[in-house]
């Protein structure tokens, strides 16, 4: 038994340039109220082996490089409490899913090539537009909700470890990938659905999907994957049916600073922009 | 891009039950797997087994009769169960794979309750349907309701 104050860490370690196979080792950690799982492992490296490895950077939960597996679960090494997680042992292991580089370090490579796949970011077909911009593109509350729950994730990777379906199907793209694509598809400044479509319509995309909703309950920021995957399933179902309808997008001009906002012109987009 | 020795871990099928602990949706994302391939293997042995009357009566009466025995009415029963679960749970994989049980996106604000808490509810009723259905046949195949 640890003393009241101190609690075990036990780290899975693998060097996979010194070792063929991960052992586990135990460092005793003294715990004071409020602590974190990544204040832990920094109190580690500080007294007792420096050469401990693991990803950090921002401490609050926003750069998404601290996800491991804490005590089973998927989760963000500085978003988790000591005490939330056990009063004897904190048990830590790299990212599931993914090879290892050293220690707690996953190599993410392949789940930020798919991401890239699939055009994370906004497509305009106007390239007119895009070289003399007419004025701002408007969108109204209702059409930032559609996107802004799923624009909140961090790319941390839990998700992706948490998935059953990522952990028989080599080639799935899984839920950060998609969750990304469906953002950027709820856009209503995006026309990129058609370059997408050719990864999202796949086997291993949308389709593989199965709603077990283990990212969307591991997942540190509420981005709710499984319903961006059902959405985008539904996207390409009407899609496919000939049904998918562009967004309204409106034009406003750029505000003066002798007009109000309220007086602001909204203006006829030109037709390429918006086919309703 | 990849020079670091790596070594792979993932989990794969075998530790979609040791991995680590799921929620409800997910032990049933794995029963609706292997009840589905229970159900697969089953209509082939079922259309195999029929089949067999074109061999003549007699090769159909030795197989009739083995079906008879407890132990394959069990069976039977154990393959109704996986269609009364399989069946219920399709029918809310089926509307929330349309996007219709998930609810529409909303604000994340904490504490979270997303897709899951709102197809929550059609879960419960499902599985309450499954079980009455499993409850019922149970009955039917012990003759206890007759
Ligand atoms: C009313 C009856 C049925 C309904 C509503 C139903 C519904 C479904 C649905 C919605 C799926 C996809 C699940 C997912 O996306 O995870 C599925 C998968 C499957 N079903 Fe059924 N099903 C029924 C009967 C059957 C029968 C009779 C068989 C056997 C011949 C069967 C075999 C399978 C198999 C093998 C899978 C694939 C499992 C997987 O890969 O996850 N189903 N079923
Ligand atoms: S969806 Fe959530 S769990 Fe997945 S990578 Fe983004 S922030 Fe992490
Ligand atoms: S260190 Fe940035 S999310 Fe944990």
């Amino acid at each position: 038994m640890p003393r009241t104050n101190e609690i075990i860490f036990s780290i899975r370690r693998l060097y996979p340039a010194v070792d063929a196979v991960p052992h586990t080792q135990r460092f005793p950690v003294e715990l004071h109220p409020g602590m974190t799982v990544l204040e832990g492992l920094l109190q580690i490296r500080e007294s007792q082996d420096a050469s401990l490895a693991w990803r950090f950077s921002c401490r609050m939960g926003v750069c998404g490089s601290c996800a491991m597996i804490v005590n089973g679960h998927p989760r963000l090494a500085c978003n988790t409490q000591i005490q939330d997680v056990s009063r004897e042992e904190v048990r830590l292991a790299p990212l599931a899913n993914y090879p290892v580089i050293k220690d707690l370090v996953a190599n993410l490579d392949t789940l930020f090539e798919q991401h890239a796949a699939l055009a994370p970011y906004i497509a305009r077909s106007d390239s007119a537009e895009l070289i003399a911009p007419g004025g701002e593109f408007r969108q109204t509350p209702a059409q930032l909700t559609r996107f802004l729950q799923f624009s909140g994730c961090i790319k941390c990777g839990a998700c992706m470890a948490a998935c059953p379906t990522v952990a028989s199907d080599t080639r799935f793209f899984g839920p950060m990938p998609l969750t990304a694509a469906h953002r950027y598809n709820a856009d209503n400044r995006d026309d990129g659905f058609a370059t997408r479509k050719r990864h999202m319509r796949q086997r291993h995309a949308a389709e593989h999907c199965h709603y077990a909703g283990e990212c969307s309950r591991v997942c540190p920021k509420g981005v709710d994957p499984a319903r961006a995957l059902q959405l985008l399933r539904r996207e390409l179902l009407l899609d496919w049916l000939g049904l998918r309808r562009r967004q309204a997008l409106a034009m406003v001009q750029p505000a003066s600073d002798d007009q109000p906002p309220s007086q602001r012109r909204v203006q006829t987009p030109p037709p390429f922009t918006v086919q309703r | 891009m990849n020079d670091h020795p790596a070594v792979e871990q993932r989990l794969g099928l075998v530790r979609w039950l040791t991995g680590h602990r799921h929620g409800i949706e997910g032990y049933l994302y794995i029963c609706h797997r292997i009840s589905g391939i229970v159900l697969l293997l089953f209509l082939s042995l079922h259309v195999l087994v029929t089949s067999s009357r074109l061999f003549g009566e007699e090769t159909w009466q030795t197989l009739m009769s083995l079906t008879h025995s407890p132990a394959l009415k069990f069976l039977e029963y154990l393959v109704f169960v996986a269609f009364a679960f399989h069946a219920t749970n399709g029918v809310r994989l089926i509307l929330i794979e349309l996007g219709f049980a998930v609810g529409k996106a909303e604000h994340p604000v904490y504490p979270y309750r997303g897709s899951l808490h709102k197809q929550r509810p059609l879960m419960i009723v499902l599985m309450v349907v499954a079980a009455v259905l499993i409850v019922l046949g149970g009955f039917d195949a012990l003759r206890l309701g007759r």
